[in-house]
């Protein structure tokens, strides 16, 4: 195994220094503080403002720890996301005629962070701050597919048995997931209610780091063609509305 | 997003307090794409804000073939262009040569403080206050055009000899976009101080009491017809609607009947009630105004508007750094059940409506050991569900028709925990459209409605989707207590200011 790689040593020598400074810290300052260069200096600070770890002042150019890292404990804020998203939310709920939802890993369950109504008049109730399961609706498997890290292994979840058509058994929901994976989009065809359907994209943050699921709702004969494959013309409007979000996420 | 080439849009201009904005949409009320430019804000003075009326005029040349570029159309797809504007925003030009004389003066700006000061001396309060359905006030177009007569050289002489012209900011870009068209909207005039509310024309004895010269105005017209064709930007494009921005959302939001109402959430919120043909009273600070005047018969509006609800989120951002961004609000709120008793009354310039205390300050009460972040952040969201009822309470005081659902949109409608708390106490649903842009909406639905691109107003009701509706669920016991205590932390507000 070979030693410690020093521009990682470096990079977190610079975190230190700004975090400690109470103020921000010119360039000469940290090349002055850590004995350095000043171009190497000034590599590894634009790396760490590039990954949003540290922020420069526009008008003076100093150096400060960045929001980036707020959010590196706890992830993304969820009501963040919710205003990140809430504009093309909207956009999709109106071009595809469907309920969206914005999902996040809570533990065990996906959280809704947000609702949009399907744009029908039917009387509807917002599921904001609802639990859904992982294994049963596509934003669960969506997330369970696409951020592993932040979300319980197969082996680990309760499979409970929603309908006829629930991924109730280990060997079934990975084969669910692995679809997922595929199509870089994962569906729930009747698998928590019957004959209410899903399909869910991830949202990823700087980096490709899955930090939500958005998703689609409607009655499964709307949302599914033949062979269980989600409409290509709602399919679209969902990956489009979640690539233009995710560019949000990764600009902020 | 891309269009087909035969597609019919509508484009709205939204000339807003610090961006000009371009939106063009579908006959069902879809936005295909925006484009959008600031403008710099200039502070001269304290308690001046300016803004320079050639800068926001380019900018209009620039975001409107910017966003039909987005969409992939052409002028050849736009059935007509609307306008929604910053109200009682003034600027005076010279008629030849399409230059203002001065800056304009914008909505904000206080110093018209010494004018309004003379018309109350003079004993005029009754008389504004039965024509144009307020007393005078510093918040008017009207002092304004008086303070830019009164020191802007030329402007005087030139006003009397026909050579300078007022407007309002919607009055400036239709006259250049058409080429020299000089109109106001009978919206944006009754918030100039000088139109006489029940005839919807200038009243000679306002105007002499400002001494305005009358050849120097707009002639008023209606929200919704053809005020000319377009020479500039868009050439043969009918410029067909025009509305004061927040007369522009209760059109976007389809309040088209007595006793509905909307509430725009932004750094300030503005609730405006739809009382039909009929005037309502200006009692408790309300102000009675044109709603919207489609065809031949004027809709009049209660309006009620709060100074801080947005702007205190971010003070609690910006000033106090508890936050990282507003968003962040709710989560830090969602850290406790509830306020621990602590209440913050954001009277920063004094209260406005319904209670009309300028020398209030803010206040914090019920401060104790127990107190957390998370109980303020509780407590700078309630203060703005609180403002909403008391306007509203105004609101139902005044017509006895009490309001039964509130239509809301704007920035703050991202935050669910005070949406919920808004139904909570005004104990009605609050309903969220699809969509946020109601205020370039109304102004595309005015337009659009001039061309007969739609029949008339209630066809447009089909295009108004619900989003989310927050149902009250809080025990009436709790409201009352909760209202009560609102209501003695107000109190101690008042006063500060000797």
């Amino acid at each position: 195994m070979p030693g410690p790689i020093q521009s990682v040593e470096r990079a977190a020598a610079i975190l230190r220094v700004i975090g400690g400074a109470g103020r921000p810290l010119a360039l000469a300052e940290l090349a002055a503080a850590l004995d350095l260069p000043r171009p190497t200096v000034h590599g590894l600070v634009q790396t760490l403002r590039a990954e949003g770890l540290v922020d420069q002042d526009r008008t003076t150019a100093h150096y400060r720890l960045g929001g980036g890292l707020r959010t590196l404990a706890s992830g993304w804020d969820r009501h963040d996301l919710r205003a990140s998203a809430m504009n093309w939310a909207d956009a999709l709920a109106g071009s595809t005629g469907c309920a969206v939802y914005l999902a996040v890993p809570e533990g065990a369950v996906a959280g809704i962070v947000h609702h949009v109504f399907r744009p029908d008049g039917s009387p509807q109730t917002l599921r904001t701050n609802t639990e859904h399961p992982l294994h049963a609706t596509a934003w669960g498997k969506c997330l369970l597919a696409f951020a592993p890290v932040s979300t319980p292994g197969p082996r680990e979840l309760e499979l409970r048995r929603y309908t006829g058509r629930t991924a109730s058994t280990v060997a079934m929901l990975e084969a669910h997931l692995a679809t997922a994976r595929q199509r870089g989009l994962a569906t729930d065809v009747g698998e928590f209610e019957p004959g209410a359907g899903g399909a869910a994209v991830p949202l990823r943050s700087g980096g490709g780091l899955t930090v939500a699921a958005l998703g689609i709702a409607a009655p499964t004969e709307e949302l599914f063609g033949g062979g269980g494959q989600p409409r290509p013309a709602l399919a679209d409007q969902l990956r489009a509305a979640g690539r233009e979000i995710s560019a949000l996420l990764a600009a902020r | 997003m891309r269009g087909a080439s035969t597609e019919r849009v509508v484009a709205a201009i939204d000339q807003g307090t610090t961006s000009t904005r371009c939106l063009l949409f579908t006959r069902t009320g879809r936005m295909l794409a925006v484009a959008q430019r600031e403008h710099r804000q200039h502070y001269p003075e304290p308690g001046r804000v300016e803004h320079d009326a050639e800068e926001i005029w380019r900018n209009v040349a620039r975001v409107v073939p910017e966003a039909l570029r987005r969409a992939g159309l052409g002028p050849e797809n736009l059935v007509a262009l609307g306008i929604a504007n910053q109200r009682e925003t003034t600027v005076i030009w010279n008629r030849h040569t399409g230059v203002p004389l001065a800056r304009a003066v914008t909505w904000q700006d206080t110093r018209t403080g010494p004018i309004v000061a003379d018309l109350v001396a003079d004993g005029l309060a009754g008389l504004y206050d039965s024509t144009s359905g307020f007393g005078p006030a510093t918040y008017f177009a009207g002092p304004r055009l008086r303070w830019l007569l009164d020191h802007v050289p030329g402007a005087r002489a030139g006003a009397e000899a026909g050579d300078v012209l007022f407007g309002t900011m919607e009055s400036w870009l239709i006259w250049r976009l058409t080429g020299g068209v000089h109109v106001t909207d009978v919206t944006n005039a009754s918030r100039t101080m000088l139109m006489d509310l029940r005839t919807l024309e200038w009243s000679p004895r306002l105007l002499e009491a400002l001494d305005v010269p009358e050849r120097m105005l707009p002639e008023i017209r209606s929200n919704a017809e053809v005020y000319g064709v377009c020479r500039e930007v868009l050439p043969g494009v009918p410029v067909a609607g025009a509305l004061g921005d927040q007369q522009a959302a209760l059109v976007g939001q389809t309040c088209f009947a007595p006793g509905e109402v909307k509430c725009t959430y932004g750094t300030g919120a503005f609730l405006l009630k739809n009382t039909g043909s009929r005037i309502a009273g200006s009692a408790q600070g309300l102000i009675p105004t044109v709603g919207y005047l489609v065809g031949k018969e004027p809709v009049y509006a209660l309006e009620g508007s709060i100074a801080v609800t947005g702007s205190l989120v971010q003070w609690f951002r910006d000033s106090l750094g508890m936050i990282g961004s507003a968003a962040q609000i709710e989560t830090l709120a969602m850290t406790v059940p509830d306020n621990g008793g602590c209440y913050v009354v954001p009277a920063f310039s004094g209260l406005y409506a319904p209670h009309w205390r300028p020398g209030a300050r803010g206040v914090i009460v019920g401060l104790t050991g127990y107190i957390t972040r998370g109980h303020l952040a509780r407590a700078v969201l309630e203060a703005t569900a609180w403002q909403t009822r008391d306007v509203v309470d105004a609101m139902n005081a005044e017509s006895g028709i009490p309001v039964t659902r509130l239509k809301v949109d704007g920035g703050m409608t991202a935050d669910h925990l005070l949406m919920q708390y808004v139904a909570d106490v005004l104990d009605v649903p609050v309903e969220r459209p699809l969509g946020s842009e109601a205020v370039s909406l109304g102004a595309a639905y005015v337009a659009g409605l001039a061309v007969g691109h739609w029949s008339e107003l209630e066809v447009l009701r089909s295009n108004w989707h619900r989003a989310a509706t927050w149902r009250p669920d809080m025990p009436a016991e709790r409201r009352e207590r909760e209202r009560e205590n609102w209501g003695r932390a107000v109190a101690r507000s008042y006063d500060w200011v000797r």
